[in-house]
């Protein structure tokens, strides 16, 4: 476990330099074609680059959590979910139980983030609550809880928070560099040597090419690292919770529903457990996606039979994707403690009676009342009226029976 | 003269790797006792939670007392046994899951408690801590591989038998009631 965090934490380093390579890349190039002062652009771009790494390390979570509309809630207001969440913090031996929180969206999605082991939160979609039974929230849970474990949460947050800033500089910086092309030709004092329109148009030209093209160079290096980190998560995942038919049919339950996140976008879209922008008719080696495709990780965690461990998840990985690399060195996956357990001979999702499923969409909809500040009133043939805070004060009506209530 | 630099090198290699090594062992060893305590944590936790249990039953009138007294008696047993002695313990505590699983059974006879709200929170409780139990345990038989890998395989295993740490900690089986480890007869 020690080399695969020690090998993903030189991976971040170096990830991270690359794209501050990039940042400076597009400041000089900017620089130059606004202001003609490469150095002075490279100044801000750094400046930018700590300023936001910073701002990413402290403050990362927070923001993406706003985004994406998360709301947080304490145990009393969903034990289920708290419950389960503290089981897996038990199962992989975090210090604390990470916060929760809920994502007020009928899409299917949950994601965590963080800075480090200590600081660590997990979010859920209100629609992915309501429709998995407690061994596939369980399987969901301790992926996300594989993320924090394995420390990709830091990386990518701060990844996609950089990523983000590139874009941006490519955005504006080009924008102001065909304004200031368009007036710059009086700005040029003469006591520059002006060399003439040619040189300072090629510049321009570079620089308006690699805001183009810097994005997207930047884009593909965070994808290759994302897909192998979820691979690693599903692995955790089976490990802690010695059922990888759970995950497995979680993602079943994922792969059928295409709804979109509400509020996902182009930098925040890895951190979800399944690419919020997947489209069905993708091909499977699309290798512009986050996310490896559903199909193959639920294939791969149900060829894992008779045992739960890295080596095994390696080895399962190997047979479905014909390849002779797994998704982890050997020793890395023989250095964690597995586990036997006796497959499941059930291959697919559990049916499960059809007052489940209607007891837990009412506990999710009666926290998202209480969450958006409904009072609750109980009245005396048994119906829970949920007021909006709008009526408060005023009188309402039970519509089963009739009687009064002061809300 | 330069060879003096490259034996110099080599023992600071060398070095490195025992402080690393020793540390990883002391880390993994750490690892084992604090999974060991979580499980008291969970235990605790059930503990506590029965008496709350025991009330809100005791309320539905012709519940059967038997298996209610069962589960107060087999609480009070784990109470009394000493400290430390580990084999009595980890048996007393068996003894009250078993008592709680045949409560839970025998509830199912009992429509209106099923429904009741108060009774549905404790049974999720129930069910979380009894969860929280079987990880806890699973955590600690995790840490207690990694610590036998560490001490047993080459190269640590050197480092450790230089420091002596114990070889190997023993694992918790899965029961140690030997009639749950039969299957269930099962007559029509």
């Amino acid at each position: 476990m020690w080399e695969q965090i020690r090998s993903n934490r030189t991976r971040s380093i170096i990830l991270v330099a690359l794209m501050g390579a990039f940042l400076v890349g597009i400041g000089w190039l900017l620089g130059v074609g606004i202001a003609d002062s490469g150095t002075g652009g490279v100044v801000v771009a750094i400046l930018l680059f700590i300023i936001l790494s910073l701002l990413a390390y402290f403050q990362g979570d927070s923001i993406l959590l706003s985004v994406a509309g998360a709301r947080k809630i304490k145990r009393e207001d969903h034990p289920r979910l708290y419950n389960v969440v503290e089981e897996m913090k038990i199962a992989a031996s975090l210090p604390t139980i990470p916060d929760i929180y809920i994502i007020d969206d009928p899409s299917l999605n949950a994601f965590a983030t963080g800075r480090d082991i200590n600081h660590a939160s997990v979010a859920i979609t209100s629609g992915l609550l309501e429709k998995l039974n407690r061994d596939e929230l369980q399987g969901v849970i301790a992926h996300e809880i594989g993320h924090i474990k394995n420390r990709d949460v830091l990386l990518m947050a701060m990844c996609s928070v950089l990523l983000g800033t590139i874009v941006i500089l490519s955005f504006y910086g080009s924008r102001l560099m065909i304004f200031g092309g368009m007036s710059g030709g009086s700005r040029r004092s003469g006591s520059r040597d002006n060399r003439g329109g040619g040189g300072a148009a090629i510049i321009v030209v570079i620089a308006l090419l690699l805001a183009i093209l810097a994005p997207i160079f930047a884009q593909l290096i965070y994808l290759a690292v994302s897909r192998r980190r979820e691979y690693l998560a599903d692995a955790s995942s089976a490990l802690y919770t010695r059922n990888p038919e759970g995950l497995a049919s979680a993602l079943e339950k994922l792969a059928a529903s295409t709804a979109p996140v509400k509020n996902a976008n182009q930098a925040t879209a890895p951190m979800y457990i399944v690419n919020p922008f997947r489209n069905r008719n993708a091909s499977p080696t699309d290798w512009t996606s986050t996310h490896p495709p559903i199909q193959e990780r639920i294939r791969i965690l149900r060829a894992m039979a008779g045992n739960v461990s890295y080596t095994t998840y390696n080895e399962a990985y190997k047979t479905v994707k014909h390849s002779s690399g797994g998704v982890m060195s050997s020793q890395a996956a023989a250095s964690v403690p597995g586990a036997a357990f006796v497959a499941g001979t059930q291959q697919g999702p559990v049916e499960e009676p059809a007052t489940a499923k209607v007891d837990r969409a009412r506990e999710v909809s009666n926290l998202m009342y209480k969450l958006d500040d409904y009072s609750i009133i109980d009245c005396e043939c048994g119906t829970r009226l949920k007021v909006p805070p709008a009526l408060r004060g005023q009188t309402v009506r039970c519509p089963h029976c009739g009687r009064r209530h002061q809300a | 003269m330069w060879i003096l630099w490259v034996v110099l090198a080599i023992v600071v290699i060398f070095l490195l790797w025992l402080w690393g090594s020793y540390n990883g062992l002391v880390q993994a060893r750490l690892q084992v006792k604090n999974s060991w305590s979580q499980i008291d944590v969970q235990l605790k936790r059930r503990f506590d939670l029965i008496p709350n249990l025991v009330e809100t039953v005791k309320g539905y009138k012709n519940f059967e007392r038997d298996t209610l007294e069962a589960v107060t008696k087999a609480r009070t047993a784990v109470q009394q046994v000493p400290e430390g002695n580990i084999a009595d313990r980890a048996k007393a505590e068996g003894e009250l899951g078993a008592a709680l699983g045949r409560l839970m059974v025998v509830v199912e006879r009992y429509p209106e408690l099923k429904a009741n709200q108060n009774f549905l929170a404790l049974q999720e409780e129930l069910t979380g801590t009894e969860n929280r139990i079987s990880f806890s345990r699973q955590a600690y038989n995790d840490s207690v591989q990694g610590y036998n890998v560490k001490t047993q395989t080459f190269p640590s295993n050197i480092v450790a038998n230089m420091f002596n740490f114990k070889k190997e900690e023993p694992f918790l089986q899965a029961t140690e009631n030997e009639a749950e480890r039969k299957a269930p007869k099962v007559s029509f």
